[in-house]
């Protein structure tokens, strides 16, 4: 059985691998383009761990083939901060305490960062729904949760 | 948020007690921190285990020999890989009582002991091929009679697990194998006399579920054997020295052929204790002679690796019309799981212990079941007896119209207090904690319909013992500590503000290093709250020999006695003007000159930690149920905790907050579902539902800080008791929203739908 050859976009760089037809694109980021970051908790989408950006839309990696990144633009926790630059929800959840540790972190950002993008004025309401896919085990969400409403506070005094 | 309560012996400093960010912070937030999957080494391959799917079954061979010629299997690991081990108590890790149980429970021998016990584990150039030849590995069972439930493994006519097993703590000697590894003791006082003297007695039975620790991060490792006989290990883990300790014993290795390292840790709670894959991945490795990572899924988790224990708990007190309890009495009957070791003597230490009580009387049963062994799960074995206790306590709060913080206030345990383990109580917060309670805004709120509110205590006695620390000054004045404890929620922010405050240099001057089995001293793991309080300790201790060092160096170039020099805001100064007039020397001073004045500057210490103080917390709850699906919403939660001194308020406050919310799950969704064959039926995160975002209002918190006069800055340890108190609160919560008395974990909605059907039956029947 020959492997598929996928061409993708990662955090903005070209990047190929290659991938059996049943790998999941979380698989292929983490053990064939070596980028660890995204986080494995479950396999089965239940957790969040595994949250990245596919063409715009939030997405569990585990959910996902590695065959269907081509051609599309992925971003995950690694192209969050710009540089030096954390991004503010990086800056606010270190501020905060909103990682004991640090597992669902990256799942998190990158949730709560497709969430500010739709929403930049959400109540504490809608957080918690639009990361009740995204599970802690440490936090009891509450840090989370006020750190995601003060980044999104943050940003809109700045915008 | 209201004001903590922070007792007058606490005080200021400049980093101890301040917000600091977390020295991980930057690492965690971008991905670089690197957890036990993230280890990827050339040449690796990749390991999985075959599990039995039987809950029960004796087995009759395993035949490897297809799997082995599939290629791209280098190796197939199987009982025969491992020697069997003496019945005798290793020099490692709670709740294990047996090196030969250890070994059985890695990889099953004579008999498969649960749904997902391992049989058999194969190393290969890719999970698929790995995959594929678990298929191909033929084990032949003889299926036997399960058995589930703890009190019906305590039946006659139970299937045993261990025929080698005779119940210890009972007279005369039994002479039948039984399930029950042993019964347990605790007394104090004479509870006949006390319950003679009650005004009104109360008597119930409790029962709690089996829950799991429910860390987001699987376990995982990467074994890398030598062909020397040397071995390296990376894995996830509570505490490094202990797997050493136990994948050397199970593999027959010196310990000092195998170095572990723990990778970052995505939780553990007590689940991350107990080794699992550990010793079959190095085993493999020393076979196929290439690295081996091995990585639970999710199923493997849930299926495999501990849950805490689930339980029957009776208890009975009896009090005077004013409230005084006379007397105590629990019945703790825990499951074991698969092999002997329930979290029985933490439950009984810390039982009624927040109460100065005269009379107590305790009996545990440690009862063997078809289940994954039981792990430590945060505060090990109290939430469950808590649950009866606090649940009684109320009741009869609520029989004698007293409130149910005045009830706690008039047996509130205070300093000189001794519990029924004999531990006689320094300075403890709790009947400052119980007023703090009462004068907080959540204490008087309003209630809607159908809304109630629930109040509990809960106590956790902490763990002191082994820690070592190295401190090394670099030739810039920057410290690099060396400590022994992987950080699960934040402790190198705790240790790094310890350093900065000793030394009087910038907090973000200190670098900390867990440091692996090759590079330090043995320390134990980070659980029981210790990690604060002992390796604090220890990490004080070594600051404090590397000022002395600061001081002789000084008091050598000044021509003056080390007792005629100070260290204060990180310069060496002269003690008094007696002694001279000497500009004062830094620490990136003397670190400068090292090389001329004696060279490197260390500070080490090894300890062994006593004094630590226990940690009494209290829970307020609202709750409102709808009475239409038996729904219950969390509304408004309230954490009170006696913290000693919060040396990072950050994360003190995330213990307190976490704690709450996996009670808070314990008590109201998760589960263990087993089937009619012993097979567990939920083992994903779908099906075993923990709290999500959405479930859960904000966790507020207050910090009582009555210091530990053990510690050099007060501390107590923190992180367990958070999880005592929510079961109890929360049901207490329920009952005053429906008006009906519960006792059963978890109360799901459709438990307690029919809770109250049968209310609304009852009613109308009357």
């Amino acid at each position: 059985m020959s492997r598929h050859h996928v061409t993708t976009t990662i955090n903005g760089d070209n990047v190929e691998f290659l991938c059996d037809t049943e790998q999941s694109l979380l698989d292929c980021i983490r053990n064939e383009l070596h980028m660890t970051g995204t986080k494995e908790g479950c396999g089965t989408g239940d957790c969040g761990a595994c949250s990245i950006m596919l063409d715009g839309r939030l997405v569990c990696s585990c959910l996902a083939l590695g065959v269907e990144a081509e051609g599309k633009e992925i971003m995950t926790i690694e192209g969050m901060a710009q540089g030096d630059e954390l991004h503010p929800l990086q800056e606010n959840f270190i501020k905060f305490a909103a990682l004991q540790c640090g597992i669902c972190t990256p799942g998190v950002l990158i949730a709560a960062r497709a969430l500010l993008e739709k929403n930049p004025d959400p109540t504490e309401t809608e957080v918690r729904f639009w990361l009740a896919g995204n599970l802690c085990r440490c936090t009891g969400y509450d840090k989370i949760i006020r750190a995601v409403m003060a980044t999104a506070a943050q940003l809109r005094a700045t915008a | 948020m209201p004001d903590d309560v922070k007792s007058a012996d606490i005080k200021e400093f400049k980093y101890v007690g301040k917000r600091n960010p977390r020295p991980d912070g930057v690492d965690k937030v971008t991905g670089r921190a690197k957890y036990g999957a993230d280890l990827l080494l050339p040449g690796m391959l990749y390991g999985r285990v075959l599990r039995s799917p039987h809950a029960h079954a004796k087995i009759i061979s395993i035949d490897a020999s297809e799997a082995l010629k599939l290629a791209g299997v280098k190796a197939v690991v199987t009982r025969d890989d491992f020697k069997d081990l003496p019945k005798a108590q290793p020099p490692f890790g709670p709740m294990i009582h047996d090196a030969a149980d250890v070994t059985r429970n890695i990889i099953a021998r004579e008999k498969a002991l649960y749904d997902g016990h391992a049989v058999a584990a194969v190393a290969a150039t890719s999970e698929a091929i790995a995959k594929k030849a678990l298929k191909l590995i033929k084990v032949e069972y003889e299926v036997l009679p399960h058995v589930i439930d703890p009190v019906d493994a305590m039946k006659d006519d139970a299937p045993i697990l261990h025929e080698d097993q005779f119940t210890v703590g009972v007279e005369p000697k039994p002479s039948k194998p039984s399930n029950v590894f042993r019964v347990m003791k605790a007394e104090k006082g004479d509870v006949e006399k006390g319950f003679a003297e009650a005004d009104i007695i109360i008597d119930r039975e409790f029962k709690t579920a089996a829950v799991h620790q429910g860390y987001i991060e699987p376990h995982a490792c990467v074994a890398n054997a030598s062909e020397d006989g040397s071995a390296e290990l990376w894995c996830s883990t509570q505490g490094q020295f202990n797997f050493r300790a136990v994948c050397a014993t199970v593999l027959g290795m010196p310990v000092g052929k195998l170095k572990v390292t723990s990778s970052e840790i995505g939780g553990g709670f007590g689940g991350k204790l107990p080794v699992y894959g550990e010793p079959l991945a190095i085993r493999l490795s020393q076979k196929a002679h290439r690295p081996v990572k091995m990585v639970m899924t999710r199923d493997e988790v849930f299926r495999s690796t501990g849950p805490t224990s689930g339980s029957h708990v009776r208890i009975k007190i009896g009090a005077k019309n004013d409230g005084r309890i006379v007397a105590a009495e629990g019945v703790l009957t825990y499951q074991a799981g698969a092999f002997k070791g329930a979290g029985l003597a933490a439950a009984i230490g810390c039982m009624f212990s927040e109460y100065d009580l005269e009379n107590i009387r305790i009996v545990g049963y440690d009862v063997c079941v078809n289940r994954p062994k039981v792990a430590a799960y945060r505060a090990p074995g109290v939430p469950m007896a808590a649950f009866g206790v606090e649940g009684v306590i109320n009741e009869i709060a609520t029989k004698l119209s007293i409130d149910p913080v005045d009830i706690r206030l008039k047996n509130a345990a205070k300093q000189g207090t001794v519990n029924v383990s004999g531990i006689k109580y320094g300075p403890i917060g709790f009947i400052q904690m119980l007023e703090a309670v009462k004068a907080h805004p959540h204490y008087n709120a309003p209630l809607g319909k159908n809304q109630g509110r629930g109040f509990a205590a809960g106590y956790w006695m902490h763990a002191g013992g082994m820690s070592c620390a190295t401190l090394n000054v670099q030739d810039d004045g920057t410290v690099n500590l060396l400590e022994g404890n992987p950080d699960i929620g934040g402790s190198r922010a705790s240790m790094a503000a310890m350093v900065a405050e000793e030394l009087g240099i910038p907090y973000d001057k200190v670098r900390v290093t867990i440091a692996d089995t090759a590079s330090l001293g043995f320390t134990l793991f980070t659980a029981g709250s210790r990690v604060t309080y002992a390796t604090g300790m220890a990490v004080v201790e070594a600051a404090r020999n590397a000022i002395k060092v600061c001081c002789d160096r000084a008091a050598a170039a000044w021509g003056v006695t080390p007792d005629q020099v100070k260290w204060e805001e990180g310069h060496a100064k002269p003690a008094s003007a007696n002694v001279g007039d000497f500009a004062p020397m830094s620490l990136s001073e003397l670190a400068k000159k090292a090389p001329m004045m004696g060279g490197p500057i260390a500070g080490h210490a090894e300890i062994n930690a006593t004094g630590q103080g226990p940690a009494i917390g209290a829970h307020l709850v609202d709750v409102e149920t709808d009475p239409e699906t038996g729904f219950v919403k969390l509304l408004r939660y309230t954490v009170f905790q006696d913290v000693g001194c919060a040396i990072s308020p950050d994360y003190v406050e995330g213990q307190m907050q976490g704690g709450a919310v996996q009670g808070l799950g314990w008590a109201l969704n998760e589960e263990y579902v087993y089937n009619a064959k012993g097979q567990l039926q939920n083992a994903g995160f779908l099906d075993y539902r923990m709290p999500v975002a959405s479930d859960v209002p904000m966790i507020d918190t207050v910090m009582i800080e009555e210091p530990n006069p053990n510690h050099p800055y007060g501390v107590r340890g923190v992180g367990e008791t958070p999880i005592v108190p929510p079961q109890a609160a929360v049901i207490n919560a329920v009952e005053n929203s429906v008006g009906l008395r519960l006792s059963e974990l978890p109360m799901s909605p459709p438990k307690l739908l029919k809770a109250i059907e049968d209310g609304r039956l009852k009613k109308a029947a009357e």
